[in-house]
């Protein structure tokens, strides 16, 4: 019965999202601790984490196997897609925050505080302070670590573009062979996207040593350290979550789980790491660039 | 309509024991958790506005230290907007949007329960916040109002990154939710089931659902910089290291307005159900009506700054928020006067639903018009963090969107538990209500005008006679809960068999499916789809 | 309803807001006494008039309908209403209408913005500085400091209960006024309702408002944005005087300015008792508001200062801490807001009030060494 298609397929109960919500509760009151310097803080903190990677295991090996029982008509197909995409358009709310911040900061408080534009009077409070971008210099510094040089566009930021670019490429290559029902194509594609992936991790976090152990661009210095590090930094996150993610689909593709006609899983990740890119596109051009 | 695909038996026991709760997929069970939280909610969070009011009964400080009251005050505003309208919205929408659409459930049923239980985590996690500044250690209270402004916000102590969280977690539960909503709207309608002949209670939690999408991020996007100038270093606000603390108030208004209309809009689809039904007669201009609600929807995004006048934004960025803002009273306008227009020449009975209704009206045009006067920049100088705001918000809140979710309770209650409500308890209530309500906030308009600040714990005894009436009034607002708390238990255990389609079958024009089921209806209600017309 | 009860009904709005019904409460904003308040007062007797038309207009459709079309009346529901010429052409005449009042009002409100937004020309600039949980008057031309607290002596039964300050602003009549705010610490607003409307005190920028007061009186307001603890109890207290007066004003306040400088920068050792009864008087400007009157504080947020580890113990910290505060907490930096006699003064008292006995003497030239 539950196998029929003509059905659309409602789960049996589950305890995945009790124990989903446990653990999302159990990490973020870690983290309260920890940042309030509680000694418990950290080892709650791992715990959650255990949880967490302990759920996503359960709950996509449970959603694998209905798939893979043939459990879903095209209809639940059409509802994970759907839902894919809102979630990636909250997403991208979400990094629409962050330039949006950036912009503001940038070209319309930062002006006031050096004492041009609508409340330019607010310069006599600092004073010998003037407006440039980037600033490398704060308004007070006795609370700051100010950065003594920008980062520039050229160099490492410039080789994570091309790489991010071309992992986009090595991915869809990989979708063109999951098309052809060519399975050794997926999974190189897959297998060099994730190369990719990581190094770009790697090379970003060499970035991040650079500038904080050369540059004093710390999160620590003023608006112009805070508005880099959040921007890359939720970049970053997301490139590892889709890292992550790629390999689970590599594993799956490897054990051959993916049909021409039923991949969304695959289709999932391809849309999140794609989306990943633009926003690095905009990032490099906005953050470093410009 | 088809009747015959109600259910086959092999289907039809729920799954039994505690676990049928706990790990439930099925949209009716999950449903009536949302509800059930959110009323004792609803207790909570009247619990500490009781407090606050009772502190406010005269001039000096009886109860509360001013940081206790402050702390109340957060709580309070927090619990009652996402702890007892959005989730009470979300609960009718699990309930009613697949029996409407003639779905078999939600679209993603586990992700339905993710949503649902992130809730109580997060109700959890708000009452950690709130205790533990009393513990050694905590630090100060916090005492910053639910707009969690900085740099007030960076001084107070832990209890602020427990808030903070609490926010995380409910904004991941109204995410899910809306995505869940939003994709069983789109994908899951019975063939024949066209997007116009949508009940109007769906298309406002269509509209509900985007719009959260949109905003949670950006909420919990504010937070988290906030967490980051409390504990990391950064400087997004504060002015020493070139940030600015009105950016975070950008990024809670860019949430927080459209979040009013999250609360509005459900609220809107229940008058769309409740005033057809008992005038007798369909929604009056329904496709216009769905259109004005999408251009409510637009304008609601763009028009945020308007709770920031007095920070100081140029002059042609200001008049932008205030024309914008201005224009809302179109769609909503419009909206109000469908209503009115449905009820003109049709057929009244005033049954407890259709008393809410009426009264919601009048009581949200007042609202409305009071935000008009807000919106005004210049005036909105004098009226900015009065109690003229208070008013404003309270008459917008509790008509526009409690009142809204009474009406839905006592039109569904029969679909849902099977039996009638007491009518002439639920008439008490209404009255009970209406009037201690009106008692309670009408006079703040003036306590405002006066000028008397909001979030003050203590205030000049020029104002004493406006806060004891709005204390006794608020009392009574407060006590009629419990009979609303009687009424419910009463129909829960017994009362009247309702009829499939009680209400003298009078549901016309967009009814929805939920009316061709038996009340209450079968744990699986269409497991496949109906055929529409 | 009936035209009488439409009349009655008006009648009592209009009179509650133009404030006639009951003689001593105040339901209305206060009476203007300067031209920016004065066109905003109009405004809102404009939208509070277009409101109450609107409410009165939907109140008796809604009421006659009511009363009309009920069931129990016999009335049958009309179902073609949404075919006659009303029901079709709703859409475009009720959007056009509600449109025509909108921008009416979005048009008055642009004019008086305009008045609103134009602080050129200042006779006389004062800047107001919000901390928790006072407010600082800088005269920007004639360099006069005041700091005005709450008075405390005043019985919860007395009208002017938190509505009075130790210190008043003195301020001229007929002058341009243009104000500056600012904050220390966290944001404030500054609203005297009758002459000045409130822009928000934010730490590290500076708003501007204006105003002519046009009448010698006391104008009383206070503190419009949540500022932690103390938020109730931050109220604003003008005086406005004539411009003799006001002109006589400034050079008292000068004369005690200089004489102040004098004292505090000579290289003076004072005796304790001077600068025990001088610390008591800072101790009251400033500190008192967190620390309470007898140094108990409101633990844990405020710390008690009576047996406190930093006021018994070493001098040096008890100095750094008022000099530099203590960043991340509500503890300002006193540095530039206090000279060095006023610091001395207060660490001493601070040192042997309430039974700290420590009978330490800090002296103004310690603090001049303190500062670097
Ligand atoms: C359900 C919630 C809800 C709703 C629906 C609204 C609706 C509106 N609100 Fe309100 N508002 C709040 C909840 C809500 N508000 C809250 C919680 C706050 C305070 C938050 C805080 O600071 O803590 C607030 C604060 C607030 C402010 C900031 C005040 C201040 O802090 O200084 C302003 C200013 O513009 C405003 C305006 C409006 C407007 C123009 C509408 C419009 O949508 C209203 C439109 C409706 C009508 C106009 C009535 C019907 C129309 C007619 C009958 C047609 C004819 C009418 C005219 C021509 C005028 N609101
Ligand atoms: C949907 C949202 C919502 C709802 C329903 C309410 C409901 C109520 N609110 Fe609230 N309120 C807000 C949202 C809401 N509020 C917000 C956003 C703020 C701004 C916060 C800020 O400034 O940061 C606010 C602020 C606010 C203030 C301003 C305080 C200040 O600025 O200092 C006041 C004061 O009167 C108040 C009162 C009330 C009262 C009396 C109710 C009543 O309707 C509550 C009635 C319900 C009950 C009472 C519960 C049930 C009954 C019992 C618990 C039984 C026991 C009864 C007795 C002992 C009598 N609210
Ligand atoms: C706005 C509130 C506020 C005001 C006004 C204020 N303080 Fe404080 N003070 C604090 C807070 C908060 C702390 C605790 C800082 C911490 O966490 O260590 C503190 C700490 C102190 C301490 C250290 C006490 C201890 O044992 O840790 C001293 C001494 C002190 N203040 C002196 C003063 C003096 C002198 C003045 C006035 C000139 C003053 N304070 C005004 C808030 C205030
Ligand atoms: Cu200062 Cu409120
Ligand atoms: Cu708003």
């Amino acid at each position: 019965m539950t196998t029929s298609t003509d059905h659309y397929y409602v789960p049996e109960p589950s305890r995945w999202p009790l124990i989903g919500a446990a653990s999302v509760f159990t990490f973020l009151f870690g983290t309260v601790l920890w940042m309030n310097a509680w000694g418990a803080g950290p080892w709650i903190m791992l715990v959650g984490l255990g949880l967490l990677a302990y759920l996503f295991r359960g709950w996509f090996g449970d959603v694998i196997s209905e798939n893979l029982s043939g459990s879903y008509n095209g209809q639940v197909d059409q509802s994970f897609r759907q839902g894919m995409f809102w979630f990636i358009t909250s997403e991208v709310f979400f990094f629409i925050t962050f330039f949006g911040c950036l912009y503001y900061l940038r070209n319309i408080t930062l002006p006031y505080l050096g004492g041009e534009g609508y409340l330019g009077t607010s310069n006599i409070l600092w004073e010998g302070f003037t407006y440039s971008w980037p600033p490398l210099q704060v308004p007070d510094a006795s609370n700051y670590t100010v950065a003594k040089e920008a980062m520039g566009p050229a160099g490492l930021p410039l080789w994570n573009t091309i790489i991010l670019l071309s992992s986009g490429g090595t991915l869809t290559w990989a979708h063109w062979g999951l098309k052809k029902d060519n399975n050794r194509q997926l999974v190189l594609g897959l297998a060099a996207t994730i190369a990719l992936g990581v190094v770009f991790f790697i090379l970003q976090a060499y970035e991040y040593g650079h500038a904080y152990a050369e540059m004093d661009l710390t999160l620590n210095s003023g608006i112009y350290g805070s508005t880099f590090y959040m921007l890359t930094g939720f970049h970053g996150f997301h490139v590892t979550v889709g890292t992550i993610m790629l390999m689970v689909i590599l594993a799956r593709a490897m054990k051959r789980h993916f049909s021409e006609h039923n991949h969304f899983a695959f289709e999932a990740v391809a849309w999140y790491w794609h989306f990943v890119d633009v926003v690095w596109i905009a990032l490099y051009i906005f953050v470093y660039w410009l | 309509m088809s009747t015959e695909a109600i259910h086959d038996d092999h289907h039809d026991h729920a799954p039994s024991g505690i676990g049928r709760w706990l790990f439930s997929t099925n949209h009716k069970d999950i449903g009536t958790m949302y509800l059930i939280f959110s009323l004792a909610m609803l207790f909570l969070g009247g619990a500490s506005a009781m407090l606050l009011r009772a502190e406010l009964f005269t001039p000096g400080l009886q109860l509360l230290d001013p940081d206790t009251y402050n702390n109340l005050l957060t709580n309070h505003a927090l619990l009652m907007v996402f702890g007892v309208v959005m989730p009470a919205a979300a609960g009718m929408a699990n309930w009613m949007i697949p029996l409407m659409i003639g779905a078999p459930d939600m679209a993603l049923p586990r992700l339905n329960n993710l949503s649902f239980w992130l809730l109580p985590f997060a109700a959890i996690m708000l009452m950690i916040s709130m205790a533990a500044p009393y513990f050694p250690g905590g630090g100060t209270p916090i005492n910053t109002g639910w707009t969690l402004y900085p740099p007030l916000s960076i001084q107070v102590g832990m209890g602020m990154d427990f808030a903070i969280f609490t926010l995380h977690i409910l904004g991941i539960s109204s995410i899910l939710a809306a995505i869940n909503i939003v994709t069983t709207i789109v994908n899951m309608r019975a063939p024949g089931m066209t997007w116009f002949k949508l009940p109007l209670f769906v298309w406002a939690w269509m509209l509900t659902g985007l719009l959260l999408i949109m905003i949670m991020p950006v909420l919990a996007g504010g937070v988290t910089m906030l967490l980051f100038d409390r504990h990391f270093g950064t400087a997004f606000f504060d002015a020493a290291g070139g940030g600015d603390p009105v950016l975070f108030q950008h990024l809670f208004w860019f949430f927080g307005h459209p979040e009013v209309y999250v609360l509005l809009l459900p609220s809107i689809g229940v008058l769309g159900m409740v005033v057809p039904t008992f005038s007798r007669k369909p929604l009056f201009a329904y496709k216009p009506l769905v259109y004005s609600m999408m251009m409510l929807t637009a304008l609601g995004m763009v028009v945020w700054a308007h709770h920031q006048y007095t920070v100081g934004m140029s002059q042609a960025v200001t008049t932008y928020f205030m024309i914008g803002t201005i224009l809302i009273s179109i769609p909503v306008g419009y909206m109000l006067f469908s209503f009115i227009f449905t009820m003109w020449r049709g057929a009244m009975t005033f049954e407890t639903p259709m008393l809410f209704a009426v009264a919601i009206i009048l009581m949200f045009s007042f609202a409305g018009v009071t935000g008009v006067m807000l919106a005004v920049v210049p005036a909105d100088l004098q009226y900015h963090d009065t109690y003229f705001v208070v008013a404003h918000f309270h008459y917008a809140l509790i008509p526009g969107a409690l009142f809204g979710l009474y009406a839905g309770v006592f039109y569904w209650l029969p679909k849902w538990t099977g039996h009638m409500y007491d009518e002439r308890l639920g008439k008490i209530f209404f009255w009970w209500t209406t009037i201690s309500f009106n008692l309670t906030f009408f006079v703040q308009h003036f306590s405002g005008l006066a000028g008397m600040p909001r979030r003050i714990i203590d205030y000049s005894p020029v104002f004493a006679e406006f806060n004891m009436i709005s204390s006794i009034g608020a009392f009574a607002f407060g006590l009629s809960h419990l009979l609303f708390l009687w009424i419910i238990i009463k129909t829960i255990r017994g009362g009247d068999k309702a009829a499939d389609k009680p209400w003298d079958g009078a549901q016309v024009g967009t009814p929805g499916l939920e009316w061709t089921l038996p009340s209450p209806p079968p744990f699986h209600s269409f497991s496949t789809p109906p055929l529409v017309k | 309803m009936s035209k009488r009860g439409l009349g009655w009904l008006n009648g009592l709005v209009t009179s509650v807001f133009a404030g006639g019904v009951m003689a001593d409460w105040e339901i209305n904003l206060p009476e203007p006494v300067s031209p920016v308040t004065r066109e905003i007062f109009d405004l809102h007797m404009l939208t509070a008039g277009v409101a109450l038309v609107i409410m009165i207009i939907v109140t008796a459709v809604i009421m006659y309908s009511l009363w009309k079309h009920r069931k129990s009346a016999g009335f049958e529901a009309d179902q073609h209403f949404h075919e006659s010429g009303f029901g079709k052409w709703a859409w475009v005449f009720v959007p056009v209408v509600v449109l025509g009042i909108d921008l009416s009002i979005a048009g008055k409100a642009a004019k008086v913005f305009d008045l609103v937004e134009d602080t050129t020309k200042p006779e006389l600039t004062l800047k107001v500085i919000g901390s928790q949980w006072k407010w600082t008057y800088e005269y920007l031309e004639d360099d006069i400091r005041l700091v005005a607290n709450l008075n405390r002596d005043i019985p919860e039964t007395d009208p002017l209960y938190l509505r009075d300050t130790d210190h008043r602003v003195i301020l001229p009549v007929d002058t341009r006024i243009r104000f500056l705010h600012t904050a220390t610490d966290v944001l404030h607003a500054w609203w005297v309702p009758a002459l000045a409307y409130k822009k928000d005190s934010i730490p590290g920028y500076i708003n501007e408002t204006w105003s002519i007061i046009e009448k010698e009186g006391v104008y009383r307001g206070q503190c419009a944005e949540i500022c932690g603890t103390g938020h109730a109890f931050m109220p604003i207290v003008i005086e406005a005087v004539s411009k003799e007066k006001y002109a006589a004003w400034v050079q008292d306040k000068k004369l005690a300015a200089a004489a102040a400088l004098v004292e505090a920068s000579a290289d003076k050792v004072w005796s304790k008792d001077d600068l025990m009864a001088r610390g008591q008087e800072v101790y009251a400007g400033n500190c008192l508001a967190c620390h309470q009157a007898e140094g108990q504080g409101v633990p844990p947020v405020f710390p008690a200062l009576k047996g406190g580890l930093i006021t018994t113990g070493e001098i040096a910290g008890h100095i750094d801490i008022v000099l530099n505060g203590k960043p991340g907490t509500a503890m300002a930096a006193w540095a530039a807001q206090l000279n060095d006699l006023e610091i001395a003064a207060v660490v001493t008292y601070e040192r042997n009030a309430w039974g700290n006995d420590t009978g330490d003497v800090v002296q103004p030239a310690d603090i001049k060494a303190a500062r670097k």
